[in-house]
Parts: structure tokens; C-alpha cells; sequence
């Protein structure tokens, strides 16, 4: 059970949060323009690490703000969180 | 006269109080401060349960948590009843009752003892060779398995207790309150860090306090009232909160450990009542020590698990701290030096010590000459190949051990005993470490897995970090713990300590016999009945991992997790397969360290607080006209309303006409509601929804389908645009949350851009919906200036009005076909409006309809319901509502993928009504479809979704899914039932005024 630090309210309990899968898949801009294959990247293709991964967590009991987080899968180290729309860090 | 094997008075035990207790129907005696195993003890009862498989008799073999054998039933046939308690943790009470399990019909005389003589034929994986073959057989054989075998009786009836969850923060917390953990916690607190110790144990202490050992001193005192000493002072010192009889069951990552606090086991019947029986403790911790001490090991030797076999440790504390001995000649069996310790402790206490076993060649140590010079027989070199006596050991047999270790060889020598203490080394007790997610290395010399890398921010201390003589557990703690906590000195920094320094240990995981191995039953886990021989012949079988050898002898699984034997089932495969032990890893410890009762896990959360449930302001009303509920989310909805005894069909049948003859009213306060603000919630309604937004004038209604982006319905609901900027959208009651999420989250992080703002109003307002030809009258009973005229409030269109001095909002807009409107108030005029509707509609015969006849009318029109006649795989054209999916629209959540290959294909399951040949047969819903009859394997096409009888219609009617079915309009379909074949025929989804003239009407 990770303590997570929501960038915006602090230090609280994984029971608050709801996890989102991985970070930093855009949505396309032009969907219609993308052939199959090309959506079905978007649409489905996460990479699952074992290992460092970015993802999206929710403070669903909370704020319900979305934010990243960069973490170890294999051991649930929190490396770092980070705000929406801010870059993810170059490893 | 019983027996009495109480020989000397103990510190630990009141002998002025007084206990009696039952075990198995005959009433004993005991004293305050003894646990079931040690009262029974002694009253010299060692016979206390059977094994698993073959069930064979078993006796106490350890005296902690790790006990085995001794599992018994507590207070059977009353509604405290408990199963798999283990004998070694009863406190023992007035009035308690305890019972053997696996036995049937007894202890002494036990069906299934039968296992025992064709054991040869059990081998491991026995039960998944035999039983499962051929499949139909099982549920003759599954009958005689779980007659003989089970692990104890559930309780009955209702759990008279109560159980509570506490939370806890805290600097430091320490597991286990042995000498190291005493030391820890004491100067973690002295710091000014606030911490937390608990021990599993009633009393502090672990075994430093009763085990007077001859050759340890500290401060020049005697390790044990050293430590007493101690533990006065711990008493006094700010910072630290110490909890007894409470047990970490388990340690998650970021220092969250789960504990159970026992708080009434231990009293008698009428001083439980109306207490807290235990209190889940859900620890956070900034830091944590563990100091969860070492579990003894036994030697795997033919039959090793005669009642008599116990433990040199468990012997020892039986003698030390409760003043019983566990037999009267006792005989030791070891690898090490500490049954000397065991040895010299009853021998001081005037017990008869037949002989001490070594494996070793020799050992020099002081406590090793103690015992020669006591006159007490050590065989070295020797190993027991063998034991005797069914329901108590009477006898062992010794030979010789060869050089190698593998053989043995020269005389047999039998030595009569009555109690054997076994001493196979010492197991650091890391389970607690690995749940965490610790790392643990092998360390080759003393044949241990110790904490190597630490997940969080944690340290192991004393024995379980593998440090067992007191000198160094005193000088590794006291580096180790400075580090830690960051402190420049501890209490015990100059401490004097002696103690013993010889560990010489001769390692063999499988003593040998003279007779051959598969002859032999070297029991490796007790609990389980599994031997050494079945390891070998999963390996010999073609298992290598660890984990698979563990499931097919299930070696480790029993409600012990294989607490002793763990480590030789490890010794046993490296050796066998020639691999290290390193390299061979650990099996994984689960939590909890030991069983949980369920009433810890779910604490106060029980009866009507088991999940939250919600209610509609019209609830009381909906009660008091006897309404029957169903759960939809966490909502208590109407779901219909029985007059008379009526049936659930009956009544459905009657509020469905009413609805369609003269006006039916229908609580929707449940669905969901979110208030959409913002310059671009127009645009934002464009992009969620499939249909076009942009030109619904103020004041329209409009119904939308919501898609994931996989192009699967999501949602539905109708969306009012209250003015310029601001729309209220509905969802479904199931949904809301869901969609509320699904929204914020594009809003947060693909159209920041965007200016919406989304409110959750769903509780904040209330609706009646009355529907049917009256309705108009009724509504223009309630607000007499209101223009309900077609020009000025068509359908789906909405008006802000007043009724008295409630404010309201009222929609036309109609989920039956009806001609009907949603008057939606403030919350807490919810009632108020409903008893005003009822009112005005008393003429007209106004009927209250629940969720049954909703679902009934709205199936009659062919609207859909979202997660009924949808499951995720229905896209709007599966649905045949391609008129809502807007051509010009751009883009939408969903909109690529309705053209991609797959959810373009003709032969995907669509939606269409089916008629049943015969209109009085009603189809069950979920009914498979079929157009083949005599077809192997038949081909399935698709599933019934939806289905009732119409009483407007005087007919069954049905939706459902069906693979082409657009194509199949006219065509005839089977549905095959158990014990009929239903004839129907597809036709189109729509039942009931397919012109929707009604809703005009
Ligand atoms: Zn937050």
C-alpha cells in the first residue's frame, strides 16, 4: 500500500488514488487520418515494464486531480511525481 | 488420579488460580498463565489431533505460533466456535472447551487412520492422479475425502463478537519484543521517536526471560533477570505504546503492516461480552525493526512425528515456563549445541535424561562438558533411524552414522523414552522481511536465508537477522541500530556480555535409515503429511521449481505455511538435484504470519455496514406502500409495489397498464446528474457524446450516446441545455461515477484547453417522473399557470417553474413512449413534490411504478438499457441506432474505431426484438440462440438480453443479441431450454407505437 505524494494535496494513503495506466500515450489529433494499425497502436498497446514505467494515477478520493508518476513496477518505488502537461523526465 | 507433570513452580504461572477446561469431552485442570498445550501437558496428554493425509496420530510439537500439529476446534457447537487454533496460543480459561481435529468419529479411534496403512499408495500428487480420473467418479470420490479429512468446522451461526480497525501512525514500530526488540524499541523511544512495540505473546521477554542459560551473563547477572529488569524500566518511558497478544500478520510495501490485536481470547465467557474480541491494527511506520527471533528446526528422520517428538526448544520452555515436563525419560536427538541448553535444564530439574543423539562427531563447548559431567550419555556420530509407539513415542532406534553422512552402519541400539527433543539448528524467522519485499542471500555456513536488501526503510535485528549468541546480538544491535535511527549512542554501548561461543553444527537435511527411503516416512511438513520421499519423487517426476514442487506435495501449505520443515524440503531438492540452495530460491511467504479470523479482516463493516447503501429522498413513502427494492449501484431502488399479495408479475402487470392507460409515476431520482458549465461545454458535449450539440437551442432536450474510445456504447442519457452555457447531463444510475471520471479525466488531460467545469449534482436534486395520456392534467394540476401547450413545451424541451415556493425544473422528455414529464426538485422537497403528484393524480388513479415496469415499458418501445442489453462489445450500429451516430462531426470519443475492420464486420452480434411463436411463453433471459438444432458442437449466435411479457401488447416479447441478426428480420431461431425447444421468430426491436404518436398524445 503505497504513500503516494498528490502535487497538490500531499502525502496520502494508495486507497485515495485510482491508477490510470501508462503516461504519455496522446490521444491523436486526427483519428480519421490514422489507418488501422495506427489506431490500434493508440488504442491498445501498452508496454507493461517490469521495471521503470510512467503512468497516470488519479486523486479519485480527493482532489480527482490526474498526475504522473514514474515507477519502479518491480519493486513499487515511487521515483517521482509530476504535474499533467509537464514533461516526463529523460530517464 | 491424573497425571501431574508440573514439577516446579513457575514465575509465569499463578498457581492459586485455578483453571478447569475440557479437551475432547474430559474435563482438566490448569493454571492461570497456561496455554492449552501446556495444561494439557501437563496432565501428560501429548495425543492431540491427526494428520492431514494419513492421519496419523500427532502431538504438541512446538510451543508458539508455529505449531503444526496441536490444531484444534475451539468451543465447538457454541456460536464462538473457531477452527484451526492452534493449541501452543489458547490462553487457557474457565470454561474452555477445545476439540481434536481430522479425527472421525475420535482421537483414539480415527477412520482414516486407515490412510496410514495403504500410505504406500499415496504418494505425492496422489489425490491429483487418482481422483481426478475419470471425471465423472469425483463426486463420489470427493464425498469420502471430505468426510475424512477437513480442517476444522466453520461456525454456524452469527459471530456474537465484535471486532474493530484502528489506524495507526508512528516513528518506529518493533515487531517482537525479545531481547533485541526490547533494546530497539527502548532507545528508539528514549530519542524521541514515537514507537509502537507488539509481540504476539502475553508477556514481553521472548525467550531471554525464562531461559536461564548456564553460560549467559550480562551486566553480571543472569541474561534473564537482566532483561526483567529492563522491561521495569520500559514501562516508564514516554514515546512508546507496547501491545501484547498482538500478532503482525502482515507487512506491505511503504512500511504498512496489518496486526491483529487479541483482546478477549484469554477471558472467560462473561467477561467477553460486549467487548472487543480483536482490533485490526493497520500500522504506518516511518520506520520499522523487526525483531521476530528464530524458529527452531527438526530433524528429518522415519518417523519423526510420533506424539512424544517435540521440539529441544519446546521442551525447554515447557520446563522453564510453565514447570511441566513433557515426559518422564527424555532422550535428545540434535546437530548443535543447544539440546545440551534442554538437556541440562530438566536434568537440574531432577528429570531423567536417557541420552543426547549428536550427529556430530564431537563438540568441545562448556554447556556440551555441563552435560557430560552430569552423567547424562551422549551418542556421537549417531542418528535415529527409527521410532515406536502409535499414540505415544515408547522407544527409539539409533545407529551409527557413516562418514559421509549418507549411510549408517553397525548395531541398531533401541533406548526406551517417552519424549524426544529434536534440535535441527535455528530458521531466522524472515517471513515477515520477504513480505515486504526483501531480498534474502544464503548463507552457506550456518544454512540460513538472511535479510540481504532492504525494500523500505527497515532493519532486521537479533536472531532473525541471523545473530543467535547474545554477545553478538548485543554488539551488531547496538552498531546496526545507531545507523538506523541516526542516533550517536545507545543504552547498551558498554554493556559487559558473556556468552557461549561454539556453533559448531553438522547440516543433514535427510537423516538416514536402514531401511530403504521408500520404506521410511521422514515427515518434512507435518501438517501436510508430506515426507521427504514425495519430495523426491516430484523431483524424480520432473519438477524443478520450487514453487511446483511445493503445489504438487503441497509441502508448506498447510495453515503452518510450513513454518519448520520449509528449509529441509529446500536442503532435500538441492541435494537431490545437485544445486545449491542459494541459487534455489525460497518459496514466497504470503500473509498473513498466521490466520486471521474473518471478523478482524472486516471489523465493524458487518450487517447493514457492510457496503454504504443510498437512498432517495421518496424512500420512506417508497417503504411505507410496501415497495420491494433492488440494488442498482449502491441505490435502494422501488422496484415495484405489490397491493395485496400480489406477485412480482402481477403487480408489473398492473402498474405497466396503468402507466399506458391513464399516468404511472416513477422515482429517477437515482440517475446520474452532472451540472456542465463553461464557454466550450457545447463543443465539450460534441466531443463525449456521438450526436451533434452545437445546434440544441436553450431550453431543448436532447438524448446522447456516450462511447469508449474503442467505439463500445459507454453510457447514455438525455442532456438539457439550460442556457447559454450550462447544460445538465443524466447518466445512468449504474454510470454516474464512471462518467463523471471518464470526463474529467479528457478534460485534465487531453482538452485542457477546454473551458467546462463539471459538478457532480446527482444527490443535490430529486425527480418524479409521471407518464401516461393523464399526465398533462395532472402536472397542470400541480402549476395551473404553467403553458404545457405543444407550441410552448413540445417534447424534449424543458422549463423552469414554480410550485408554490419550490423552485423546479421540469423536462419533457419520456423513457416509456408515454407522453410524460421529469419534474426535478431541490432534494429535500423530493417528498413533498411526490406527495403533491400523487395528489393530483388520485383521479386518474395516478399508479407508483418501480425499476421492473420502467424496464418493461421501455423494452415494449425497444430503448435500450446500458449493461443489460449492452456488456462492452456493442457498438450504436450493432445497436441499429446508426441515427445517432453523427456523418459530420469530425471526430468523437469512439468515432475511429466504428471504422475499424473489426467493428465494421456484418456478422457482428446486433440487437433485435424476437417474438416466440406461442405469445404465452416468456423467454428467460440469457437464453442462448440457435439456428441449428441437430448441429455438433451447435453454433451459438447469440444470447437473450431482454425479455417480459407485455400486457399492453398481450404478447412475450424480447430483445436480444444475435450474430447477423440485421439480416435475419422474419427469419425462425431456436431457443433449446432443459426441457423444451422455444420456437421464435427476429423482428424488429420496436414493439409498441412504432410512429411514437403517444408521446404527443
Ligand atoms: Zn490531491
Amino acid at each position: 500500500m503505497f504513500v503516494i505524494n498528490c502535487p497538490y494535496c500531499g502525502e496520502r494513503d494508495q486507497q485515495e488514488f485510482k491508477a490510470g495506466g501508462e503516461a504519455h500515450i496522446e490521444r491523436p489529433k486526427q483519428p480519421t487520418e490514422l489507418s488501422d494499425d495506427e489506431w490500434a497502436e493508440y488504442l491498445f498497446m501498452r508496454k507493461n515494464i517490469k521495471g521503470v514505467q510512467f503512468e497516470r494515477w488519479n486523486h479519485a478520493h480527493g482532489c480527482r486531480k490526474w498526475f504522473n508518476m514514474v515507477r519502479d513496477t518491480s519493486n513499487d518505488e515511487i521515483k517521482l511525481i509530476y504535474k499533467m502537461g509537464e514533461r516526463p523526465p529523460s530517464e | 488420579m491424573p497425571a501431574n507433570l508440573r514439577v516446579q513452580s513457575s514465575e509465569f504461572i499463578d498457581e492459586t488460580v485455578r483453571i478447569s477446561f475440557k479437551f475432547n469431552g474430559k474435563t482438566y485442570h490448569g493454571f492461570k498463565g497456561d496455554t492449552l498445550a501446556s495444561a494439557l501437558l501437563a496432565n501428560d496428554v501429548h495425543l492431540v489431533g491427526r494428520s492431514f493425509k494419513y492421519h496419523r496420530p500427532r502431538g504438541i510439537m512446538t510451543a508458539g505460533s508455529e505449531e503444526p500439529n496441536a490444531i484444534v476446534q475451539v468451543n465447538d457447537k457454541t456460536n464462538r466456535t473457531e477452527p484451526n487454533v492452534r493449541a501452543t496460543e489458547v490462553e487457557i480459561y474457565e470454561g474452555l472447551e477445545a476439540s481434536s481435529q481430522n479425527c472421525w468419529p475420535s482421537v483414539n479411534f480415527d477412520i482414516g487412520g486407515i490412510n496410514n496403512a495403504i500410505s504406500p499408495f499415496l504418494p505425492a500428487g496422489f489425490y491429483y492422479k487418482t481422483f481426478m480420473w475419470p471425471a465423472s467418479f469425483w463426486e463420489k470420490y470427493e464425498y469420502f475425502i471430505r468426510h475424512s479429512a477437513g480442517l476444522g468446522k466453520s461456525p454456524t451461526e452469527k459471530d456474537p463478537d465484535i471486532y474493530d480497525h484502528r489506524n495507526i501512525h508512528c516513528d518506529v514500530l518493533v515487531v517482537g519484543a525479545g531481547i533485541s526488540g526490547i533494546l530497539a524499541a527502548k532507545n528508539a523511544a528514549k530519542n524521541n521517536l514515537k514507537t509502537l512495540l507488539v509481540d504476539e505473546k502475553n508477556e514481553l521477554g521472548g525467550a531471554t526471560i525464562y531461559q536461564n542459560r548456564e553460560f549467559n551473563k550480562i551486566d553480571n547477572q543472569s541474561s534473564s533477570d537482566w532483561i526483567k529488569k529492563e522491561i521495569q524500566e520500559l514501562r516508564n518511558i514516554k514515546n512508546l505504546e507496547i501491545k501484547t497478544r498482538t500478532s503482525v500478520a502482515a507487512y506491505h510495501g511503504y512500511n504498512y503492516l496489518l496486526a491483529r490485536e487479541n483482546l478477549t481470547d484469554h477471558l472467560e465467557k462473561k467477561d467477553k461480552q460486549d467487548k472487543i474480541r480483536q482490533r485490526l491494527l493497520k500500522i504506518r511506520a516511518k520506520k520499522v525493526i523487526l525483531a521476530t527471533g528464530a524458529l527452531e528446526r527438526p530433524l528429518i528422520f522415519n518417523n519423526n512425528d510420533r506424539p512424544g517428538i517435540m521440539l529441544s526448544s519446546a521442551v525447554k520452555k515447557y520446563a522453564d515456563f510453565y514447570g511441566v515436563v513433557s515426559g518422564k525419560k527424555n532422550v535428545f536427538f540434535t546437530n548443535n549445541d543447544s539440546a545440551y541448553e534442554s538437556a541440562l535444564c530438566l536434568h537440574n530439574k531432577g528429570i531423567k535424561v536417557e541420552a543426547v543423539i549428536d550427529i556430530r562427531e564431537k563438540s568441545n563447548s562448556n554447556i556440551v562438558k555441563a552435560v557430560e559431567s552430569a552423567g547424562i550419555r551422549i551418542h556421537w556420530s549417531h542418528t535415529i533411524v527409527d521410532t515406536k509407539g502409535y499414540k505415544r513415542l515408547n522407544s527409539i532406534s539409533t545407529m551409527k552414522l557413516s562418514n559421509d553422512g549418507l549411510s549408517v552402519t553397525g548395531n541398531k541400539t533401541d533406548i526406551s523414552c517417552d519424549c524426544l527433543g529434536i534440535a535441527g539448528g535455528w530458521t531466522p524467522a524472515v517471513h515477515l522481511f520477504t513480505q515486504s519485499g526483501g531480498k534474502l542471500t544464503f548463507d552457506e555456513n550456518n544454512k540460513v536465508f538472511l535479510p540481504n536488501k532492504y525494500p523500505s526503510d527497515q532493519l532486521s535485528v537479533g536472531s532473525c537477522n541471523g545473530d543467535f549468541k547474545i554477545k553478538e546480538i548485543i554488539s551488531n544491535l547496538s552498531n546496526n541500530l545507531k545507523q538506523f535511527l541516526k542516533i550517536e549512542k545507545t543504552d547498551f554501548d558498554n554493556l559487559s556480555v558473556e556468552s557461549e561461543v561454539e556453533n559448531s553444527k553438522r547440516n543433514i537435511w535427510l537423516l538416514p535409515s536402514d531401511r530403504a527411503i521408500g520404506k521410511t516416512k521422514p515427515f518434512v511438513d507435518y501438517q501436510n503429511d508430506a515426507t521427504a520421499k514425495d519430495i523426491k519423487l516430484a523431483l524424480r517426476e520432473g519438477f524443478r521449481s520450487i514453487e511446483h514442487v511445493k503445489r504438487y506435495t503441497t509441502t508448506g501449505m498447510g495453515t503452518d505455511q510450513g513454518k519448520l520443515g520449509n528449509m529441509h524440503a529446500l536442503g532435500i531438492i538441492a541435494d537431490t538435484a545437485g544445486v545449491k540452495m542459494g541459487e534455489l530460491g525460497t518459496t514466497t511467504f504470503r500473509p498473513p504470519y498466521t490466520p486471521l479470523t474473518f471478523g478482524t479482516i472486516v471489523g465493524r463493516n458487518v450487517g447493514e455496514y457492510f457496503d454504504t447503501f443510498r437512498r432517495t429522498p421518496m424512500n420512506d413513502w417508497q417503504i411505507k406502500n410496501k415497495a420491494e427494492f433492488e440494488n442498482v449501484g449502491q441505490w435502494k431502488r422501488a422496484w415495484y409495489y405489490p397491493i395485496n399479495g400480489e406477485s412480482i408479475h402481477e403487480a408489473v402487470q398492473r402498474e405497466s397498464m396503468a402507466a399506458r392507460e391513464s399516468a404511472g409515476i416513477l422515482d429517477a431520482s437515482t440517475l446520474g446528474k452532472i451540472d456542465i458549465q463553461g464557454s466550450d461545454a457545447s463543443e465539450f458535449l460534441n466531443r463525449v457524446y456521438t450526436n451533434a450539440w452545437s445546434k440544441l437551442g436553450i431550453g431543448k432536450c436532447r438524448y446522447g450516446l456516450m462511447l469508449n474510445e474503442d467505439g463500445m456504447v459507454f453510457d447514455d442519457g438525455v442532456t438539457t441545455r439550460l442556457s447559454e452555457n450550462h447544460y445538465l447531463m443524466t447518466t445512468t444510475t449504474g454510470g454516474a461515477a464512471n462518467v463523471l471520471g471518464k470526463l474529467e479525466d479528457y478534460l485534465q488531460t487531453e482538452w485542457p484547453e477546454l473551458d467546462v467545469y463539471l459538478t457532480s449534482v446527482t444527490d443535490h436534486y430529486a425527480t418524479a417522473s409521471i407518464c401516461g395520456p393523464n399526465s398533462k392534467k395532472i402536472l397542470n394540476k400541480i402549476i395551473p399557470d404553467l403553458d404545457l401547450s405543444e407550441e410552448s413545451f413540445p417534447h424534449m424541451s424543458f422549463k423552469n417553474a414554480q410550485i408554490g415556493k419550490i423552485k423546479c425544473r421540469i423536462m419533457r422528455i419520456s423513457f416509456t413512449g408515454e407522453h410524460s414529464y421529469e419534474i426535478n426538485v431541490q432534494a429535500n422537497y423530493g417528498l413533498d413534490i411526490w406527495e403533491k403528484c400523487m395528489e393530483a393524480g388520485k383521479e386518474f388513479n395516478i399508479t407508483p411504478y418501480g425499476t421492473e415496469t420502467m424496464h418493461l415499458l421501455r423494452a415494449e418501445k425497444g430503448f435500450i438499457i446500458v449493461g443489460q442489453d449492452t456488456d462492452g462489445t456493442m457498438t450504436p450500429i450493432d445497436l441499429q441506432m446508426d441515427w445517432i451516430v453523427s456523418k459530420k462531426k469530425y471526430d468523437f470519443i469512439g468515432k475511429r474505431s466504428l471504422y475499424r475492420s473489426d467493428t465494421m464486420k456484418e456478422d457482428r452480434k446486433q440487437l433485435v426484438g424476437l417474438l416466440t411463436d406461442d405469445p404465452s411463453i416468456v423467454l428467460e433471459e440469457g437464453a442462448q440462440i440457435v439456428s441449428e438444432l441437430n448441429q455438433s458442437p451447435v453454433n451459438m449466435l447469440g444470447h437473450v438480453t431482454s425479455s417480459y411479457y407485455s400486457p399492453n401488447l398481450k404478447k412475450s416479447i424480447a430483445l436480444a443479441v444475435v450474430r447477423s441478426g440485421k439480416k435475419m428480420m422474419g427469419k425462425k431461431l431456436f431457443i433449446p431450454m432443459e426441457d423444451k425447444t422455444i420456437n421464435v421468430t427476429v423482428v424488429n426491436p420496436v414493439f409498441f407505437d412504432s410512429e411514437n404518436k403517444r408521446l404527443n398524445a
